[in-house]
């Protein structure tokens, strides 16, 4: 079996891309199956991230694997001093595939190079979270029913935020146009806007967040704007609120406008649009668990093909 | 006053001349001179018209592999070597920065996973002579690189 680790998909191409969302449509149709029934996947976190595992774990369940690992590192050898190579190798002679969430950036690809078993990044620090940028595409490509030409609305935290920067890189194969709307302090960084000068992607930056902006959405794509970013408190008290999206400000949205989040929310949804047509991320969530499975069965050889003729669906 | 030969010359090995003078002990590090057997002599602050001060290094019976070499590039961009043999320079050549950096950059991100595990860092160079961490994809100028210290 071909070893596929998935730790970025910043490098697929656009059929790749497109490949992985069929799959999860099809994973969609029909998300219990058999597919998986005697495979092992660890869930490794190094650093806790419940929603994560959870998403992943409800995966490999539904595709009936069995899953081992654990949420805690604490209870991991790492606390005793033992290498991270020492604890893939160990887990490699028990499962077939490892889900690692790591607070170290770069560990992932590390892991990927030394595991004799394929390794899916589910978040290496500040550096990449491929299966959330993939439960992203998903999400923007079911709602919208394409991922060409879109205008993508980034909210919030835009220099800190991995997802953003994921989409990002993501999304340069489909020609989108970004609106980048940061406080100052948490602009679009220039290592991102001089990749969309090199990529000829469109960008717009706004300091304004009001109605007017967001009538020219497809994807609203809020983020949080977190205290713990800014240096000045002062500057976070006069800016948290101005990236709250209110209600009364999707007066002039496009009627395909959704908006998504990574979750958790904090403040920067009022819940009064929970109710509201436009609001998609609880399902944008869900969408998670269909991509997941995409993912592990990509990175365990399982091809679109094969899921598509999958004998083992349970009605 | 006549002129004379600070250095003594060779008879087979490798010169490195117009060494930054700054830059003398970084590149007796990353040549792990201080393990060679054979007979090395380094000259330091040495007066030098284009320079003002630089530094030189004769290695005697010493000839490094070109990807030894190269990574020299990395603090010294424009180095100039000569290869003695028989006390005549039958090569000289200048060093280029390799595509590829194996163990001998430091990355500056200290979440790195190459600054918390024994493992050798690794580094991709680019045109503009910025160096990308493979791993955690940090982006190093030339200017800033510190080396792995061995």
């Amino acid at each position: 079996m071909e070893k596929r680790s998935l730790v970025t998909i910043a490098n697929h191409s656009r059929e790749k891309i497109e490949y992985l969302i069929q799959m999860a449509q099809e994973f969609e149709q029909h998300p219990n199956r058999r597919l998986l029934e005697g495979r092992v996947v660890a869930t490794l976190f190094f650093e806790p991230s419940t929603r994560t595992r959870l998403s992943f774990e409800t995966a490999a369940n539904r595709l009936g694997a069995r899953v081992i690992g654990f949420a805690d590192p604490k209870v991991t050898s790492g606390t005793k001093g033992e290498t991270l190579k020492d604890t893939i190798m160990m887990v490699s002679n028990y499962a077939d595939i490892i889900v690692m969430r790591h607070y170290l950036e770069g560990a992932a690809r590390y892991a990927s190079e030394i595991a004799p078993v394929p390794i899916v990044n589910a978040g290496d620090g500040a550096n990449q979270h491929p299966s959330q940028t993939m439960l992203d595409l998903y999400s923007i490509y079911k709602t919208q029913g394409r991922l060409d030409n879109l205008d993508i609305f980034l909210v919030g935290d835009l220099k800190y935020g991995r997802t953003v920067h994921s989409i990002l890189n993501a999304m340069y194969h489909f020609n989108p146009t970004f609106h980048f709307i940061a406080p100052e302090e948490l602009a679009m960084p220039d290592i991102y806007k001089t990749f969309c000068h090199e990529h000829n992607i469109k960008y717009v930056e706004h300091t304004d967040f009001d109605a007017d902006v967001i009538s020219g959405a497809d994807i609203l794509y809020m983020t949080r704007v977190q205290r713990e970013r800014f240096t000045d408190l002062m500057e976070y008290e006069r800016v948290k609120d101005r990236y709250l999206l209110k209600l009364d400000m999707l007066s002039k949205a496009r009627p395909n406008m959704k908006i998504l989040h990574p979750l958790p929310r904090v403040n920067e949804i009022e819940y009064s649009i929970d109710e509201n047509p436009h609001a998609y991320y609880f399902e944008q969530a869900r969408n998670g668990l269909y991509a997941r499975q995409a993912l592990l069965c990509d990175a365990l050889g399982i091809t679109l093909d094969e899921v598509k003729n999958d004998k083992t669906i349970i009605k | 006053m006549k002129k004379q030969l600070m250095v003594a010359a060779i008879e087979n090995g490798t010169v490195i001349d117009h060494i930054p003078a700054q830059k003398l002990f970084a590149v007796v590090n990353l040549l792990h001179l201080d393990r060679m057997t054979s007979a090395v002599t380094i000259g330091y602050n040495l007066p030098s018209e284009g320079m003002g001060t630089k530094s030189i290094i004769k290695m005697a019976d010493k000839f490094f592999t070109d990807e030894e070499l190269d990574q020299l590039a990395v603090i010294c961009p424009d180095l100039t070597l000569c290869i003695i043999r028989d006390y005549e320079i039958v090569e000289k050549r200048t060093v280029t920065l390799p595509q590829e950096l194996r163990g001998i950059v430091k990355c500056t991100n200290p979440k790195c996973i190459t600054n918390n595990e024994p493992m050798l860092t690794h580094f991709h160079t680019d045109a503009s002579q910025h160096l990308k961490c493979h791993y955690c994809n940090t982006i190093i100028s030339l200017d800033d690189v510190k080396l792995v210290e061995n």
